[in-house]
């Protein structure tokens, strides 16, 4: 456990400058995992650690039909958002859904957007073959334990799982991250936010060193849509997903309008599944055009015999949550 | 302290903190890396709370920070700056058990003990929360306290009925 110097920023532009002038600098947030891969890990090593905390970056507010979620906000305190309850309710049960109260209190909604793997061949530096953790040494987890790993956005470079339960309804919902950097601010969307590993699975999104998430925008969902979030998961409670789907519908008399469809538990970054719309939209509610939509979505996986069994699974998570929410609407 | 004060390229690796634990006021000098959980315990002597997992994982390192509960072992020392943070050894009133601790041990809340305080904590966090409100609720909103000895029906019991929804002892 390396040491480091520890600065609270007193403001957004200094927070930026710290890190963004500092190559072995980093943002400390909740903590959740930034410490637990610093101290507890040793995976990562800053020498300097600049905390966010106290920015004034932790305010949800309502402009018209777009949210703006602060960064800094807790998991816990947008669960708790009456606009989210209202009109995004799918957000409230993937972030209820997601680890512990304790846990809640503490994460960030920028950092649960930018969370690391939880796979224990990267988190344990003893293990030597990781192209996340060491580019171009191998990945461990192809030929080890992969339960808890990806078949979509996979490879054998890398079936690092990406975890969040909140970021499968954010890109369902097309949500945009606000960033600012040393000189300038901008905006991605979330769908374009993630990077897929390919034969560089170090490099996880668009973001450069130094860059800050200071908010999303999440767009709400029209009033009369059907949505919602299915985790399933080892066990009832306080685990992490083997599949979950979020999906949002609007349904005209028996017909699928418009969809939004998105993976979590499966993917190596959060997986919206636009294949899977293409299949629901104009088409009537139905057990035969749900399983071809479920198709669709998993059509091109990559597997190893720990996460074969997620194809069908995430198959079945997608059709139920279907069925779920558009129960009498036919 | 560790003997460590400087990083390799000359930076000070030590924080000034107050921390406010159960309504007093500690100035501490502390390593950066030092975890509110090691302060409490090793500077502190506040041993009620426990280093279970020391990883997020468990729960019985939980407290409240400014009267939520979080867990110490991922919270740093030095971000407890000026914060009110509230262990097992601040709940007691006027010399009493808090009625969380009175109802665990009527409903025998416990086997070893090992969990317990962050148990408790976690509950006291819950009831203010108003998350007790039915057996299947309080189950789901006290997932992130493990107990290794199985204890959850009697721990369920003790929140329901400090809760006022049972008044069977």
């Amino acid at each position: 456990m390396q040491a480091f110097e520890y600065i609270r920023a007193e403001d957004v532009a200094s927070a930026v400058a710290l890190v963004s002038g500092d190559p072995k600098a980093h943002y400390l947030a909740g903590g959740t995992t930034q410490v637990d891969l610093m101290l507890k890990d040793g995976v990562l090593e800053p020498e300097r650690l600049v905390d966010i905390t106290r920015l004034p970056l932790r305010g949800i507010s309502r402009d018209g039909d777009v949210l703006r979620v602060g960064a800094l906000a807790t998991m816990e305190e947008l669960a708790a958002d009456v606009t989210v309850a209202e009109r995004l309710p799918f957000i409230r049960e993937a972030l209820l859904a997601s680890a512990s109260t304790q846990l809640r209190n503490m994460a960030t909604i920028g950092g649960n957007i930018l969370q690391r793997t939880r796979c224990r061949y990267f988190r344990d530096p003893a293990v030597a073959a990781c192209n996340k953790r060491a580019p171009g040494s191998g990945c461990a987890a192809v030929s080890g334990a992969a339960r808890m790993h990806a078949i979509l956005g996979a490879s054998e470079h890398c079936i690092a799982l990406h975890a969040s339960d909140l970021c499968v309804a954010l890109v369902a919902l097309d949500a945009v991250a606000q960033i600012q950097g040393a000189g300038a601010q901008r905006s991605v969307p979330l769908t374009g936010f993630f990077i897929v590993p390919g034969d560089r699975p170090d490099v996880e999104n668009v973001l450069r060193h130094g860059e800050l998430l200071t908010a999303i925008d999440i767009r709400l969902l029209p009033p009369g849509t059907r949505s919602g979030y299915l985790k399933v998961r080892d066990r009832a409670s306080y685990e992490f997903a083997l599949a979950s789907a979020a999906v949002a519908l609007t349904i005209n008399d028996g017909v699928i309008a418009h969809a939004r469809v998105a993976l979590g538990g499966v993917g190596t970054i959060p997986w919206r599944a636009p294949e899977a719309e293409a299949v629901l939209r104009g088409a009537p509610v139905g057990a035969q055009v749900f399983r071809a939509a479920a198709d669709a979505a998993v059509h091109d996986s990559f597997t190893v015999p720990g996460t074969a069994f997620k194809v069908e699974l995430a198959k079945r998570t997608l059709v139920r949550i279907l069925e779920t929410v558009t129960e009498g609407s036919a | 302290m560790s003997p460590m004060s400087e990083t390799t390229r000359g930076a000070s690796t030590e924080v000034n903190v107050t921390l406010r634990v159960n309504g007093s006021a500690r100035r501490l000098r502390l390593d950066s890396r030092v975890t509110l959980l090691d302060a409490l315990r090793d500077v502190l002597e506040l041993t009620g709370t426990k280093k279970g997992c020391d990883q997020g994982a468990c729960g019985a390192c939980t407290v409240l920070a400014d009267g939520k509960r979080v867990l110490s072992c991922l919270t740093l020392a030095a971000q407890c700056d000026g914060r009110e943070v509230t262990t097992i050894e601040g709940l007691s009133r006027d010399g009493g058990l808090h009625p969380v601790q009175d109802a665990f041990i009527r409903h025998d809340g416990f086997q070893c003990g090992f969990c317990t305080p962050g148990q408790i904590m976690s509950a006291v966090a819950l009831l203010a929360e108003g998350r007790a409100g039915s057996e299947e609720e309080i189950r789901e909103f006290m997932s992130g306290n493990i107990c290794r000895c199985g204890a959850y029906p009697n721990i369920v019991a003790a929140i329901r009925d400090a809760a006022g929804r049972d008044a069977g002892v």
